[in-house]
């Protein structure tokens, strides 16, 4: 090495801190010029297959690029015509005829048809692709018994195509939030051709959703992708509803780190971010005209009890666990004020349905049972573990509640943290004695919190089993006539639940983004869900700082 | 020397069989599997995924295989992306690592060379003990913690230099080349300060200084080259050390390379992927081991003698 070397090194830096000095215009300004969102959308995706892949940030691509049957409304979150123009329910609730819409076509101009449908459902039922969220079309009759290997023969499975544009489903049982499941991603129609080019029809590794080979039937379709950098989608000129859809195109980025995506945000990187970190709350808070929105979310955070573990065998103990968190507190102190607390598994308003509230926060109740359990003051007490995954907010959540048990119950609880999928095993396993879970629904209905409590529920996890409950929510929920007596049901069932405390319920959960003010048509709704097809920008706003 | 590299080659060989062994069961000794989510799997739908993943075979079965692809270059498909093989997450992710790689080393190699260079020809003076006192800071300071400062003062006090982004916007790369260096920066300056000082009281340099050279010309004419050997030495290593070392970095600036990959992969139990990438860095290094013996051999009359002799 000579300074000869080191001068052109130096060269070349001078030249870089030059460019940097002509920053050019920021991703917001060009994209409001060109009606390009910028979204940040949270980690990389698994892949875009619809059938295959699993988590929220693959459902926001896939919802751009694909559209279901129905679609929900942004602002109410009923369902709305999507593929289907109408549908029609026989009055026993068991049949469902979808009517789709002509001019529903794919990005490369091959019309839609009720046959793409039945196709497309053998494939997400079909049992050796192994699709997690294949149960999605379990209401169908005989999709479970198709796709656990039970039959073999498709067509015994209830959907058939009258015509090119009629899709008959026959259910096993009346299910009120059956159209809801057809904007939920596992249940839309592929196109055969492109899958059938490029693999196997049931391949989990075909090359068929790459850039030049996807076809996709949304309101947009894919542009651009490259690995953990950016995923871009531009408007399709084929999509029935061309003329509502207003955004050109959206960038979606794949910020895991949220500090980075915050950054991003404020100099203008992003019009939207998936979430906020929790330290900068207060601070965007306190903003006029605040870009940080914050709404309930339909998802519970709570702590599991396995009831066949002593000290939570008594039910005493259980009650009085739940009832000595001042959840409140907690709420306002380590939670920033950003999620909303909960005494039910069911989050408040799904879809109506309220949850009962069956317990409070009462100490002196809490001693009580507590002494009567035998461990007055705490004396005598065996010891409790709480298991959750390494994370800084869980941890932080787990410190407070350790100290309100301590001062209301006297009463030590050890903590114990497990790296994700070992977590995920102990809770599996049920090797616990208390553990932190979260549960986010698939769909708005109190069905979707409640089922996971059946005896055989695969993720009840606590060793609760009431045959009663079962019967409410399997048999009498699904032949109630009307809505309110439905709820009514529910409230009963989830009434029991509670009465018997399998789990403590912490808070609700609430979703946390931050908006650019010129975004519009992306209203706060309790499944954050997002419809682009309502998203437009408005030019005139101009930054918050 | 031929024979000597081919010696060293066939080294390799066994030392990479035992990091594909290694590594391909400890991974299996982890608690939790690819699959497990927070949403249990039903039963059929993780036998299925399973069968498609071969591990539905003994593990032994599974090992076999596992070596038979990858004799032919073949490193499987992804856990977690499925429809990627984890050859394509590589080739994707590792040029952005080592493009980062090679701009933290020419960061840490200005900064630190200079620093060691200035604080050896003045020992134990002030010169010495402020560029060696940043030097030492550097070390402690991790990159966690540098790359968010580095940020919030240039990218958005100044806004001088974008936050995030790998060759997206003009600029984009030096935060992040900065961020990484710094810390082998420091390792550099003491590296070739101590080079540096053992070579200023040389013989040759007395000789050098005797017959009136200017004291610039000492130093990059004569000094240098003798003093930067334990740096050059060090450089190749700290090369592969950047490429494995990098996912801090790459997480914090939103970089698309293989460090975020791998640590992923560890986190998702994505089998083929931890195995793919571990095997592929430990061929690196490797490779970079057997390279910096060279280049020491070739810089150093002395070693080059006895190799040839093997």
């Amino acid at each position: 090495m000579r300074f000869g070397g080191l001068k052109n090194l130096c060269l070349v830096l001078t030249c870089f801190a030059l460019m940097a000095c002509g920053r050019g215009e920021s991703n917001v300004a060009q994209g409001n010029r060109e009606a390009i969102l910028h979204f940040g959308n949270g980690a990389e995706p698994q892949g875009l297959d619809p059938h295959v892949v699993t988590g929220i940030p693959e459902s926001l691509i896939i919802n751009a690029l694909f559209e279901g049957l129905t679609v929900k409304n942004p602002y109410t979150l009923e369902s709305e015509p999507g593929v289907a123009q109408r549908w029609d329910i026989s009055d026993d609730g068991m049949t469902i005829t979808f009517h789709l819409n002509p001019q529903a076509k794919w990005s490369n101009g091959d019309p839609m048809t009720a046959e793409d449908y039945v196709w497309s459902w053998r494939r997400a039922l079909n049992p050796g692709m192994g699709n997690q969220y294949g149960y999605m079309l379990y209401p169908l009759k005989n999709a479970e018994e198709f796709a656990t290997g039970k039959i073999d023969d498709f067509s015994e499975v209830g959907v058939k195509a009258i015509d090119d544009h009629t899709l008959q489903v026959q259910l096993n049982t009346p299910t009120p939030y059956f159209i809801q499941l057809m904007d939920h991603h596992s249940t839309f129609a592929l196109h055969r051709p492109t899958i059938q080019k490029h693999g196997k029809d049931t391949g989990r590794f075909t090359p068929w959703t790459r850039v030049e080979n996807i076809v996709s039937n949304g309101p947009f379709r894919l542009k651009e992708w490259q690995l953990n950098r950016r995923l871009s989608v531009e408007k399709s000129d084929t999509y029935w509803d061309r003329d509502r859809v207003q955004l050109s195109g959206i960038v979606f980025y794949p910020t895991e780190n949220i500090s980075s995506e915050e950054r991003m945000f404020r100099v203008e990187q992003l019009h939207y971010t998936q979430t906020i970190p929790l330290e900068k709350m207060p601070v965007y808070r306190a903003m006029k005209d605040s870009p940080y929105a914050n709404a309930p979310y339909l998802g519970t955070y709570y702590y599991l009890l396995n009831i066949n573990e002593p000290p939570l065998d008594d039910l005493r103990v259980r009650r009085a666990l739940s009832m000595a968190l001042d959840r409140e507190r907690l709420n306002s102190t380590v939670l920033h004020n950003s999620n909303v607390p909960a005494f039910s598994i069911t989050p408040p308003g799904t879809l109506g349905y309220q949850p009962p509230v069956v317990f409070d926060h009462n100490i002196e109740a809490a001693q009580k049972l507590l002494a009567e359990a035998g461990y007055p003051n705490g004396e005598g007490w065996p010891g409790l573990e709480l298991t959750y995954n390494t994370s800084e907010s869980h941890l932080k959540i787990a410190v407070a509640l350790q100290q309100m048990w301590k001062d209301a119950l006297n009463i030590d609880i050890t903590l114990a943290n497990q790296e994700w999928k070992v977590y995920l095993d102990s809770v599996d396993q049920m090797n616990f004695q208390m553990a932190r879970r979260g549960w986010i629904g698939d769909y708005v209905d109190p069905n979707n919190f409640l089922d996971l409590f059946l005896c055989d529920g695969g993720n009840n996890s606590t060793g609760f089993c009431d045959p009663i409950y079962d019967e409410l929510i399997k048999r009498q929920a699904p032949q109630a006539k009307s809505r309110e007596e439905r709820y009514a049901i529910f409230n009963d069932a989830e009434t029991r639940l509670m009465e018997q405390m399998p789990i403590i319920p912490l808070y609700t959960y609430t979703s946390n983004h931050l908006i650019h003010p010129s975004v519009k048509g992306l209203p706060p709704n309790l499944m954050d869900y997002v419809n682009f097809r309502y998203v437009w920008l408005d030019r005139d706003q101009e930054a918050v700082e | 020397m031929l024979r000597f590299i081919g010696f060293r080659l066939l080294q390799a060989l066994p030392v990479l069989l035992v990091v594909i062994t290694v590594t391909f069961f400890l991974i299996r000794v982890a608690p939790g599997g690819p699959f497990d989510s927070e949403k249990a799997v039903i039963p059929e739908v993780q036998a299925a995924l399973e069968a498609q993943y071969r591990l539905n075979l003994t593990l032994f079965q599974q090992y076999t295989a596992y070596l038979g692809d990858l004799f032919h270059g073949d490193f499987g498909p992804s856990f977690k992306y499925p429809g990627r093989s984890v050859n394509e997450l590589i080739a994707a992710g590792f040029p952005v690592t080592a493009e980062l790689a090679f701009y933290a080393l020419l960061v840490a190699l200005t900064i630190g060379g200079i620093a060691g260079i200035v604080a050896s020809l003045k020992p134990n003076s002030a010169q010495d003990y402020i560029p060696m006192s940043v030097a030492m800071i550097g070390i402690c300071m991790p990159s966690l913690l540098l790359g968010p400062i580095l940020i919030l003062l240039f990218g958005i006090y100044l806004d001088w230099l974008p936050v995030s982004g790998w060759g997206d916007s003009p600029g984009d790369k030096i935060l992040p080349a900065i961020t990484l260096g710094s810390a082998y920066a420091a390792y550099i300056a003491r590296l070739s300060r101590a080079g540096m000082l053992e070579v200023m009281s040389q013989d040759y340099i007395r000789t050098a200084r005797a017959k009136g050279l200017p004291e610039w010309q000492v130093v990059s004419r004569h000094a240098l080259r003798g003093g930067m050997i334990p740096v050059v030495a060090f450089l190749v290593l700290a090369f592969a050390g950047l490429l494995s070392g990098s996912f801090v970095v790459e997480t914090i600036f939103q970089i698309p390379g293989l460090g975020r990959f791998y640590v992923q992969a560890a986190f998702n139990r994505d089998y083929t992927m931890i195995l793919g990438s571990t095997i592929f860095l430990a061929t690196l290094i490797v490779f970079f081991n057997l390279l910096s013996d060279i280049l020491a051999a070739w810089m150093n009359p002395r070693l080059r003698d006895q190799m040839r002799a093997l």
